[in-house]
């Protein structure tokens, strides 16, 4: 009868002290991991395939990028957390690449992706990255006519590409070329690479119509005996030059017939456009030694930075089992490389590794000691400052620099003269593609 | 002309100099310090232009390149072995001998782009005179081709001194070349019988261009006729050029139809992998090739000789496989044998994709380089000449195979008539295999046979089966000669009407109109050039 008034008071005097104790216990539970996650590396997506018939030109790209982040993590890592990369693999299927990096976006949450080989694979993920406000760096030469907020163009666009090498041709040093064979495959790149080049051509530098020929194959055209005796009659004229934006693998009955011909580099220089050190280790080389290439890095540079970074990739073959063959450097992997570095200082620059504000750290940043010396974004365009350099091709698949621009080339990824009046602006308030006459956005629909 | 004159006394100061200069690196290395200097930049490489010492090349070249640096008033060149090396030859070592690379100070030196074509004249003029014969050749015509008269003397010293005789024709036809601007009309006269007597393409334009200009009369005519003489002399060489194009192009085909011309014609398959059998010819060359640069380089360019019979084997072994797994199950349904074809072709891509990867390459041996120049400026590779050679050796042996020995008996007795043929005592189902291995089995020869003149990658089947099927059906299925005539008129055509085709696809349009007479010809007579005329395997029920 007492007792349980007593029993009564001991259990209310106890359940107080039990739900704080537990309270705190489900507090400290809940915290920890959000602690710890707030602490968890940073994750970052490389998008390059590694299977398919892009795989020889992109599987280094992604060696590259982890020894990169390699570095970057022994250094410290970024605002003391490492750098975690994950690695998926779209097999050159191009539609496979837009849904990888909506899973990289989506799922993984990627700070930021470097990925991307042909345009066509730019393409297919840009509205992935434009919906979900994600961060692509694309390091291959293209054929400009796009400038996006969310991706950061490393690779050359055609005035820091095609149009110096026509500056090489037309000088004393490149032969004072007045006459060009123009000749690709019959798709986008090609086309939109030689409207800008006639135009150079015939507006800038005065050459007659007439001393321009222009000619198309379908892909996987295997005969060029009559396109070969074209060039040869042209050539015989003397003062003349070949174009080259043939793709892939029609490049080896190309300059097989041109050497077979007899038409060497020195009466008519072939200039290509898509042949970096990777693919010319798995070609067949002797038909194209001293013709030339047109690019903003070779591994032949010779400079401290790259003497460096080539031993350091060297050493990266052999722990990961990588041909000493296979272990050459080129264009799209210096660039690869690079924006990985400009990435993780324009994080520590920002702060934070949220998109928007990572791409403010990038407008106008610069790394001193890349590969090719002083590297720089440009603070508007997304697109990035380099030098150009032209190469002749040695038989040994490397190159010797022949001739160089002085210093930077500033990019533009709306030629001056197929779009007069446009250019990109994404810094400030962020216009994008912009008229320069009105000062209005220009919204690039599919029809354009 | 002042300045040509002076431009002459310069040129000529040079080739005094170059000839009698004695290596004199003291007064290299004290002129070259300036190079870092910009505002003395051109001066100095005037100096050291006219000092004309062949050792001032490694310096300009550094220079050219962007590996000429700059370091507490010193120059250094660095090297591809990641070395800096001072003008003297030193190399740039810390205490303990290892390369040092100095952290602040050690600039590039920048070369403004106004005395790049400066700095291009003086290495012209060293590599006038180099050692190497390539670089004289390919300099003497760099120098031709600049059409400044008053290179001529520097060429004709040149010329004087020369002793290997492909450099001593570039040098005639690059003197040759500028005669034609001299003032002199004599000179010029000289210049254009030259031409004319060679009949050199390389002239045609200045010489139509001279044609404009020209005001002296003898010169005119002299002109005039050499013009004519180069032009006919064109016209024939681009007739002869175009009809062997074509017969390049009819034996490639021919090779490639030879086989389906069996397992289609003879024996009514379709057989889609047709073109993955080549692909696998293609790739046997080139596993052959990698094999004896790792265990026979020296024998490397033999790897060829084994190549084409272990082509034809391994394919046909391949071939056979697919006979007596999965097609001998399929006879009288063409449809089925289509997708099922079809698919192993699919597969055979793919393995080839992820077993070989998409860039491989097979080098022609040495003996297949280059060609036979029957006339000036017209070349027929070596390697299309053999595989014409090729072509015809295989039909041939076909011929001989089918017609004239007993194996060919019995084959063509299986596919006229199997039930009397089994009667007769004839095992058909081994015919069968038999007969679908050797269609196999020369698509794998042209395949090895192609690899010289083309790619070696997974997509090389998918190139070549539309065309082959459009020759068997063109020429009619079950004739041999059929194909043979159909391969001639289909490849001759393209490769007559390709130069004719004006525009900048000229070969995609080519195709397109040999396609469009194909159709019409069929539309005309469906059952091709050469119709069969005994029952083929197709039209038998099992």
């Amino acid at each position: 009868m007492m007792h349980v008034g007593r029993a009564v008071k001991v259990g209310v005097t106890r359940r107080p002290r039990c739900s704080v104790l537990s309270a705190v216990m489900w507090v400290a539970a809940l915290a920890l991991p959000l602690g710890v996650a707030a602490q968890g590396p940073i994750k970052v997506g490389i998008l390059h395939s590694l299977s398919g018939t892009m795989a020889i030109s992109e599987g280094p790209l992604k060696e590259v990028i982890l020894m990169a982040i390699d570095e970057i993590n022994q250094e410290g890592g970024v605002l003391g957390r490492t750098v975690e990369a994950v690695v998926e693999d779209p097999a050159s299927n191009w539609d496979l690449f837009a849904e990888k990096a909506k899973k990289l976006l989506q799922q993984d949450k990627v700070a930021a992706v470097f990925g991307c080989w042909t345009s066509v694979s730019r393409k297919s993920v840009l509205p992935v990255f434009e919906r979900y406000n994600g961060l692509l760096f694309y390091p291959v030469q293209y054929e400009g006519e796009e400038c996006s907020k969310n991706v950061i163009y490393t690779g050359a666009t055609i005035n820091q590409q095609a149009s110096p090498a026509v500056d090489y041709l037309m000088s004393p040093e490149g032969g004072s070329k007045k006459r060009f064979y123009l000749v690709g495959t019959d798709y986008v790149y090609p086309r939109t690479t030689n409207k800008i080049l006639r135009l150079y051509l015939t507006k800038a530098k005065e050459v007659n119509e007439a001393n321009i020929r222009e000619e198309y194959t379908p892909f996987h055209h295997q005969d060029y005996q009559t396109i070969v005796g074209k060039i040869k009659s042209f050539c015989a004229g003397g003062d003349a030059a070949v174009i080259n934006t043939i793709n892939g693998d029609s490049n080896v009955p190309f300059f097989k017939e041109l050497a077979n011909q007899g038409i060497t580099a020195d009466t008519c220089p072939v200039i290509s456009f898509s042949f970096a050190e990777v693919e010319l280790q798995t070609l067949d080389v002797k038909p194209l030694a001293g013709h030339l290439a047109s690019w903003n890095y070779y591994m032949s540079l010779k400079n401290p930075n790259n003497f460096k970074w080539i031993k350091a990739y060297k050493t990266w073959c052999e722990k990961h089992g990588i041909a000493e063959k296979q272990c050459v450097t080129d264009d799209p992997m210096m660039h690869a490389y690079i924006h990985v570095k400009l990435w993780a200082e324009a994080v520590k620059k920002a702060g934070s590794t949220e998109v928007d504000a990572v791409l403010k750290a990038l407008e106008g940043l610069t790394i001193n000691n890349s590969p090719v010396g002083p590297y720089k974004v440009d603070e508007k365009n997304h697109h990035t400052w380099k030098p150009v350099y032209i190469g002749k091709i040695r038989e040994d698949g490397q190159f010797d620099i022949v001739w160089k621009t002085n210093g930077w080339v500033h990019p533009q990824p709306w030629s001056e003269l197929t779009y007069p009046g446009r250019a990109c602006d994404w810094s400030g308030e962020g216009k994008g593609t912009y008229d320069t006459v009105s000062g209005k956005r220009v919204w690039l629909s599919e029809k354009q | 002309m002042r300045q040509m004159s002076l431009v002459l006394l310069l040129w000529s100061l040079i080739i005094a100099t170059v000839y009698t200069a004695q290596a004199d690196s003291t007064a290299v290395a004290t002129y070259a310090k300036d190079l870092a200097t910009p505002a003395k930049q051109r001066q100095t490489l005037e100096q050291l232009r006219d000092l004309g010492d062949p050792g001032v090349r490694s310096i300009l070249l550094a220079l050219k390149e962007g590996a000429l640096y700059h370091w507490q008033d010193k120059l250094f060149i660095f090297t591809s072995d990641g070395v800096f090396v001072g003008l003297d030859g030193n190399p740039l070592l810390d205490n303990a001998g290892q390369p040092l690379f100095p952290e602040t100070g050690m600039d590039a030196v920048p070369l403004a782009q106004d005395n790049m074509p400066l700095l291009q004249q003086t290495l012209d003029v060293i590599e006038l005179f180099a050692p190497n014969p390539a670089t004289r050749k390919s300099t003497a015509l760099r120098l031709g081709n600049l059409q400044q008269v008053d290179l001529m003397p520097m060429l004709e010293k040149a010329h004087a001194r020369e002793t290997e005789s492909a450099v001593q024709a570039t040098l005639v036809e690059a003197i040759n070349k500028l005669r034609l601007l001299s003032p002199d009309p004599v000179v010029r006269l000289q210049g254009v019988r030259y031409f004319g007597t060679t009949r050199a393409e390389a002239a045609l334009g200045q010489l139509k261009g001279l044609q404009q200009t020209e005001l002296d009369p003898q010169v005119r005519e002299a002109v005039a006729n050499a013009v004519q003489k180069i032009e006919a002399f064109l016209q024939l060489r681009n007739s002869v050029g175009y009809v062997f194009n074509g017969l390049s192009l009819a034996s490639v085909l021919l090779l490639m139809s030879l086989g389906l011309a069996i397992t289609f014609g003879l024996m009514g398959i379709i057989n889609m992998a047709h073109g993955e059998m080549l692909m696998l010819g293609s790739y046997t060359a080139y596993v052959l090739q990698e094999f004896f640069l790792n265990t026979f380089p020296s024998y490397l360019d033999y790897y060829f000789i084994v190549a084409l019979p272990l082509s034809v084997v391994v394919v046909g072994c391949v071939g056979m496989l697919m006979e007596r797994g999965i097609l001998r199950f399929l006879y009288g349904r063409p449809l089925e044998s289509l997708l099922v074809t079809w698919g192993i072709g699919m597969v055979l891509q793919q393995g080839a994709r992820l077993y070989f990867g998409d860039q491989t390459s097979v080098s022609p041996p040495t003996w297949f380089r280059g060609g036979w120049e029957v006339m000036a400026g017209l070349i027929f590779p070596y390697s299309r000449i053999f595989i014409i050679v090729l072509s015809l050796v295989s039909l041939a042996a076909m011929y001989l195979l089918l017609y004239r020995s007993p194996v060919g008996l019995k084959i063509r007795s299986v596919m006229q008539n199997r039930d009397m043929a089994t009667c007769m005592g004839i095992s058909a189902r081994t015919v069968d295999a038999l007969t679908f291995a050797l269609g196999t089995a020369l698509a794998g020869l042209a395949g090895c046979a192609i690899s010289l003149i083309g790619t070696v990658d997974p997509e090389v089947g998918k190139t070549y089966i539309v065309d082959s099927f459009m020759v068997v059906v063109l020429g009619g299925v079950g004739k041999l000669f059929g194909t043979v005539l159909a391969s001639f008129g289909i490849g001759m055509s393209n490769k007559i009407l390709e130069p004719l085709i004006p525009g900048t696809a000229a070969a995609v349009y080519a195709k397109v109109a040999i396609l469009a007479l194909v159709i019409f010809f069929l539309q005309r007579k469906p059952t091709g050039l050469f119709p069969a005329k005994e029952r083929t395997a197709a039209g038998m029920v099992r």
